[in-house]
């Protein structure tokens, strides 16, 4: 039996599709996904994020625990309110999740982990948090709702109340405010403005159907997917997963290697993959007709003739673009040219770093 | 629950075939078809004069949620292909019975429409799977 969210029931009026996605009933579009897509890029859409994991850490060990567990450093937060995106890493340095860290306080941070990996997480937070004076709370009864695109804000702030929108003035990317019952953050996961609104379950709905009367569109996991990879974001589990470090995962500047003793899980591991060399993950572009797609093989000649072969961790049709963008997993020294094997052919396609998109326009 | 014309034929791969007026079958996708693959990104048609064979792939429908192979219903010659959706292959999605047509086929055997299904039939299989 698959969980439910709160705001289910406003999925259903509003039309959508529901599948199964990791153990939850979640809308993937609500009639098209193109156009859904287009509404984040053009206006403004939203998203029900409520399958997500809100996990609170506090007590006065939280910031030493975090160094230790996170690849990233929240040490560098120093502001309430700043969020810093990362991996948390196992001791081979391989991805167990990634996630976003809010500093609210010295002695109380905001973790937000993804719905598919959230047992897993839970068990090794919490095994880890044994040796620290530290409290892990998971938030069950809170719901998420991410509102996205270059009218998102304007939208929204019809829908927040005063204390709310003078919460958020002039708050910067990548930060977040609790004003009333509200956690709002300007986070997101589709490469435009807005907001990912962390909102009590029994408020949840009012507020859906609040964003849906000022003329924000509902938006399911078909267009959340093509928005990220059109942004050139991680999705965990095709980008990346635990058998993947994070140099090969486009992560590498999410990894805080200064200062020098700070022992995170993973670092002797990954200092030594970074000596070895890895592999890279690269963006791919392909403008004939087709799509490139998840698990397709990748090849490529290197400057002494000697053919590699990679393989696309995440491909779609982009609807902003008009023709296929892909990721890919690839050996060291790739060039800005390759061949993807599809439908028993091969077609050549253009290598680039993996953004491509950003605010409306093409990013490459 | 899905619309399916009573005077189309179909096949069990999900394609409906027209009769026309000259003799020839405009072929396309069931509106289920459609609802399967989801937004339409890509249709490759064949090319007119092309001969296709009943049963054989003839035509490629790319969706953002894959790629599916399209079986011509009836064999025959290509007279007419659906130029409209190399520019709005959404169409398949809005009216697949309609304007969403992906090809029209002189046939070279005409009885091979009786061995393909009525509605009745067709529901069936939709039913089945």
């Amino acid at each position: 039996m698959a969980s439910k969210t709160v705001l289910f029931s406003k999925h259903l009026e509003s039309n959508a599709k529901m599948v199964d996605f990791h153990g939850w009933e979640m809308p993937i579009n609500y009639g098209s996904q193109i156009e859904e897509h287009h509404a984040v890029r053009q206006d403004a859409g939203m998203f029900d994020v409520s399958h997500m994991t809100v996990v609170d850490v506090t007590g006065t060990d939280a910031c030493a625990f975090l160094r230790k567990l996170l690849a990233n450093d929240v040490a560098k937060l120093t502001v309430p309110g700043k969020a810093l995106y990362g991996g948390m890493l196992d001791e081979n340095a391989g991805i167990i999740d990634d996630l976003i860290t809010y500093y609210l306080t010295d002695t109380h941070y905001r973790v937000v982990v993804n719905s598919a990996t959230r047992e897993k997480d839970l068990a090794w937070i919490n095994k880890q948090a044994a040796a620290f004076d530290v409290s892990i709370t998971e938030r069950p009864e809170l719901a998420m709702i991410a509102v996205q695109g270059p009218n998102a804000k304007a939208k929204a702030a019809k829908v927040f109340n005063a204390e709310q929108n003078a919460a958020i003035e002039g708050m910067k990317p990548f930060f977040g405010v609790q004003s009333g019952s509200l956690f709002i953050a300007t986070t997101g996961y589709t490469g435009e403005a807005g907001y990912e609104i962390i909102v009590p379950e029994d408020e949840a709905q009012a507020l859906w159907q609040a964003l849906l009367d000022v003329e924000v569109r509902p938006c399911g996991l078909g267009a959340r997917d093509t928005l990220r990879l059109e942004a050139g974001m991680n999705l965990y589990g095709l980008d990346m997963d635990e058998s993947i470090n994070p140099l090969a995962a486009n992560m590498g500047w999410t990894v805080a290697w200064e200062p020098s003793d700070r022992d995170f899980i993973g670092r002797a591991a990954l200092t030594q993959l970074k000596a070895a060399g890895t592999d890279k993950l690269v963006g791919l572009v392909m403008e004939e007709k087709g799509v490139l797609r998840h698990d397709m093989p990748v090849f490529f000649t290197d400057e002494n003739g000697v053919e590699h072969q990679g393989a696309i961790t995440s491909g779609t049709f982009s609807p902003t673009l008009g023709y296929s963008i892909a990721m890919a997993r690839v050996p060291n020294g790739i060039g800005t040219v390759a061949e993807v094997e599809m439908r028993k052919k091969r077609v050549a396609v253009k290598v680039i770093a993996p953004s491509f998109v950003r605010n409306g326009k093409q990013a490459f | 629950m899905s619309n399916i014309p009573a005077d189309l034929k179909y096949a069990s791969s999900h394609e409906w075939i027209r009769l026309e007026t000259d003799g020839s079958y405009t072929v396309g996708i069931t509106e289920h078809a459609q609802e399967l693959l989801g937004d339409m990104v890509f249709v490759e048609l064949p090319e007119v004069g092309d001969t296709v064979t009943a049963g054989e792939d003839c035509a490629v429908a790319e969706s953002v949620k894959a790629a599916s192979d399209i079986y011509a219903p009836i064999s025959g010659e290509v007279i007419a292909i659906n130029e409209a959706l190399e520019d709005s292959p959404e169409l398949v999605n809005s009216d697949a019975f309609g304007d969403g047509w992906f090809f029209r086929v002189m046939p070279s055997d005409a009885s091979e429409a009786d061995g393909l299904l009525d509605a009745e039939g067709y529901q069936e299989v939709i039913d089945e799977e």
